[in-house]
C-alpha cells in the first residue's frame, strides 16, 4: 500500500493530477456548501479552471483554452449577472425539507457506488502511446474535413439560442 | 507503467454526483443551472480522458467535448434569460415557487 503510494507520488504527472483533482473536488464541495450565492459561483469557477488544467495534462491544449474562455470566462460571468439582476442579497436557505435532502443524498450515493464499481471492474486494454502532435491543427483538420455539417449546425444552434435569449429577456412593451 | 484511465473516470463520477446532488437540493434556480454545468463538465472530462487513454485514442473525443461546450453555453444563455423574465413577472427565482403551470 505505502509502496504504491510512494510510486504514485514519484511521478510528476500524478502529483499534478492529484493537485488539480483536489481543487476540482474542493471547488465542487464548496459550491454545494457555501451559503452566499456569489461565493458559490466563484468556487465553481475554481472547479472549471482546475478541469482546464486536467485537460492540459491529457494533451488537449485547445480544449483547455476553450474551457478557460467559455466556462471560467463567459458562463461564470453570465451566472454572476443572473444573480445580480435577480436577488443577490439572498442567502440560499435550504427550504427543501430534511427528508428531501437525505433522500437525495442516499440516491446520489447509490449512483456513485454503481459508477465506482463499474469503473473499477471495467477492463480497458492499455492504449498504445500516440505521438504528441499539434493538437489544434488536428482538431481544425477534423472539424473542417470530416465534421463540417455538425459544425455548421452548432453555429446555427448558437445563433438561434442567443436570438431567443435576447427575445425572452427583453422588456415587454406595455 | 503508463498512466491509466481509472483516476479520470473516478473524478468524473465524483463531480457528476456532486452536481446531481446540487441540482436536486438547491432552491435558487441559478444554482441549479450551475450544478447542471458541473455535470456537463464531468462528462467532458470523461470524453477527453477516453480520447487520450481509451482503447482507440483519437482526437474525436475532444471534438465531442467542443460541441458539448457549445451546447452548454447555449443552454446557460437561454436559462438565464428565462430566469430574468420570470423574476420580472413573479419576483422570485426559487425553484419551489415556480408553479404557475399547476393550476
Amino acid at each position: 500500500m505505502l509502496d504504491n503510494l510512494a510510486a504514485f507520488f514519484s511521478n510528476g504527472a500524478n502529483i499534478v493530477f492529484f493537485v488539480f483533482a483536489l481543487f476540482a473536488i474542493g471547488g465542487a464541495i464548496f459550491m454545494i456548501s457555501f451559503t452566499k450565492v456569489v461565493h458559490m459561483v466563484v468556487s465553481a469557477a475554481v472547479t472549471f479552471l482546475s478541469l482546464a488544467g486536467l485537460y492540459v495534462l491529457l494533451n488537449a491544449e485547445f480544449l483547455a483554452a476553450a474551457q478557460v474562455l467559455i466556462y471560467a470566462g463567459a458562463i461564470t460571468i453570465l451566472m454572476i449577472f443572473g444573480i445580480m439582476m435577480t436577488r443577490h442579497q439572498d442567502e440560499d436557505k435550504p427550504s427543501v425539507g430534511r427528508s428531501h435532502q437525505v433522500l437525495a443524498l442516499i440516491g446520489v450515493l447509490c449512483l456513485f457506488g454503481i459508477l465506482f464499481y463499474a469503473v473499477q471492474h471495467a477492463m480497458f486494454p492499455p492504449a498504445e502511446a500516440t505521438a504528441a502532435e499539434d493538437n489544434t491543427l488536428e482538431i481544425g483538420k477534423r472539424i473542417f474535413h470530416d465534421h463540417v455539417i455538425p459544425f455548421e449546425l452548432i453555429s446555427l444552434l448558437l445563433t438561434v439560442a442567443f436570438v431567443g435569449a435576447v427575445a425572452i429577456a427583453k422588456r415587454e412593451e406595455e | 507503467m503508463s498512466e491509466t484511465i481509472m483516476p479520470y473516470l473516478t473524478l468524473g463520477a465524483i463531480l457528476f454526483c456532486i452536481g446531481l446532488y446540487g441540482a436536486l437540493t438547491k432552491r435558487n434556480a441559478v444554482l441549479v443551472l450551475l450544478s447542471i454545468e458541473l455535470m456537463l463538465n464531468a462528462v467532458n472530462l470523461n470524453l477527453v480522458a477516453f480520447s487520450k487513454l481509451g482503447v482507440l485514442p483519437s482526437v474525436k473525443g475532444q471534438l465531442f467535448s467542443l460541441f458539448n461546450i457549445a451546447v452548454a453555453a447555449a443552454e446557460v444563455a437561454v436559462g438565464i434569460a428565462i430566469l430574468i423574465a420570470l423574476f420580472r413577472h413573479k419576483g422570485t427565482v426559487n425553484a419551489d415557487e415556480m408553479n404557475m403551470l399547476k393550476k
